[in-house]
């Protein structure tokens, strides 16, 4: 199977094999103009199986999505052909933005503009909770 | 400390600190009624309460200061779809330092973000309620001479028991606590309070008061609160699950001690306000003072 090489842009790799959907809809990749391809269950020693995303468009990547639907994730950040950077994510502390509180009591429900908010409470367990009413995120 | 929304933002040190200036406020008042001298303090209640609001007022004009604000929401802007990052980005100029209480779960949170004066958490939803912890602990250590090595037994909606939920962190910090959390299976303690603040050896959990009550240093009542319900049945349901009596005060120990954060309905009968055990309203007397210390500190006042 062949996919261009990406000129400017993202490959991310290591994703855990069946997140790759969740990602491309946490990042709304489907309102992108350039090419997006999607690999599943692409083979890795490391892994077994694994999603690859690449992203052929500088485009400003929320690093913290990507450590919450998938830890141990690595970018490839290209330019002109060439890969500049690897980065490393793992589980973020915090979450902005990215997860609404259900907790019908949470002043997030009311209070109009102000950041969702969650923070690591159990790395072990990949457990977030709401910063203003402490009710934990359901899971992924 | 800039603000007080949880009731750990004080370290174990503060809390001593502040209990400590609270007794002398006790012992010598009259050193204290100027402290505040000028200094206004507002009131924020989008939740109705007597006990909190009063206590609050009550320790401002006893340093000297002054006070305003509303007690329900329904007289403030906030029934004109204000928002609480609003309200609280107006009041900061018209007070000196902020009491809120909201039935939203963060609002003091939201509100101190946004504050350029302090902000203290009077109780939000069924989350926390931080001063009503400040107050039992004073409470205990009159009552009890110590924090560490006591068996608290907490009874009755540990679900949605803020003061509760505060107490436990609060008094998981000390050495040789150990905690009974006594409440029917719907209204039983939440997991963050568990996960963050109890260890597996140190509480279990029951249903059954009279099982629990002879190991009791202390005992913790709780009113099911009609307010977190969502549905009427429910409340009526478990509304009456536990009520102390004088013949249930027989099993416990001749000097464990009885709290509750009042309002009481009717889960300790009035029969056993007589009994020297029963501390609520000591209790409740002792929430003015730890208030004054607090606002003292807060507003970096010296005495």
């Amino acid at each position: 199977m062949n996919i261009d090489s990406i000129k400017n842009g993202f490959v991310i790799d290591h994703i855990e094999a069946g997140k790759a959907m969740r990602i491309y809809e946490m990042l709304r990749l489907g309102e992108l103009d350039c090419q997006v391809a999607i690999i599943k269950n692409a083979h890795s020693t490391k892994m077994g199986k694994k999603d690859i995303i690449k992203i052929d468009s500088a485009i400003d990547l929320d690093l913290d999505v990507l450590g919450y639907v998938s830890p141990h994730i690595t970018v490839d950040v290209i330019r002109d052909g060439v890969r500049v950077e690897k980065k490393h994510i793992e589980l973020p502390d915090t979450l902005t933005n990215i997860l609404r509180c259900k907790n019908p009591r949470c002043i997030t429900t009311t209070e109009q503009e102000i950041p969702h908010i969650f923070r690591l409470a159990n790395a072990e367990k990949r457990e977030y909770r709401c910063v203003y009413c402490d009710t934990k995120a359901s899971s992924l | 400390m800039k603000n007080l929304i949880n009731i750990l933002d004080l370290s174990v040190e503060e809390i001593d600190e502040l209990i400590a200036v609270a007794d002398d406020i006790i012992a010598n008042p009259e050193k204290y009624q100027e402290a505040c001298r000028h200094k206004v303090l507002a009131t924020l209640f989008f939740e109705p309460s007597t006990r909190t609001r009063l206590s609050f007022e009550s320790a401002m004009l006893h340093l000297g200061g002054s006070v305003l604000g509303f007690s329900e929401a329904a007289s403030s802007s906030a029934s004109k779809g204000e928002s609480v990052a609003d309200t609280i980005s107006v009041v900061s100029g018209y007070a000196d330092i902020i009491a809120m209480r909201h039935p939203k779960e963060g609002a003091p949170l939201v509100a101190a973000s946004r504050a350029t004066v302090p902000v203290i958490n009077a109780g939000d939803g069924g989350h926390f309620h931080p001063t009503q912890t400040l107050t039992d602990l004073l409470t205990i250590r009159h009552e009890k001479g110590r924090f560490d090595n006591l068996t608290v037994g907490l009874c009755g909606d540990l679900k949605f028991g803020r003061t509760v939920h505060s107490l436990i962190a609060a008094m998981s910090r000390y050495t040789g606590v150990k905690f009974v959390l006594i409440s029917p299976e719907e209204l039983k303690l939440p997991s963050f309070v568990k996960q963050e603040y109890l260890a597996a050896g140190n509480y279990r959990q029951t249903t059954s008061l009279d099982e629990a009550l002879g190991e009791l240093d202390i005992l913790y009542m709780t009113r099911v609160q009609k307010e977190r319900f969502f549905n009427e049945e429910d409340y009526l349901r478990l509304k009456d699950s536990y009520i102390l009596t004088p013949e249930k005060m027989k099993l416990a120990k001749s000097d464990m001690i009885v709290l509750h954060p009042l309002p009481r309905v009717n889960e300790i009968s009035t029969a056993v306000d007589a009994d020297p055990r029963a501390a609520y309203f000591r209790q409740a007397a002792y929430g003015k003072y730890i208030r004054m210390a607090l606002i003292l500190k807060m507003l970096e006042v010296r005495v």
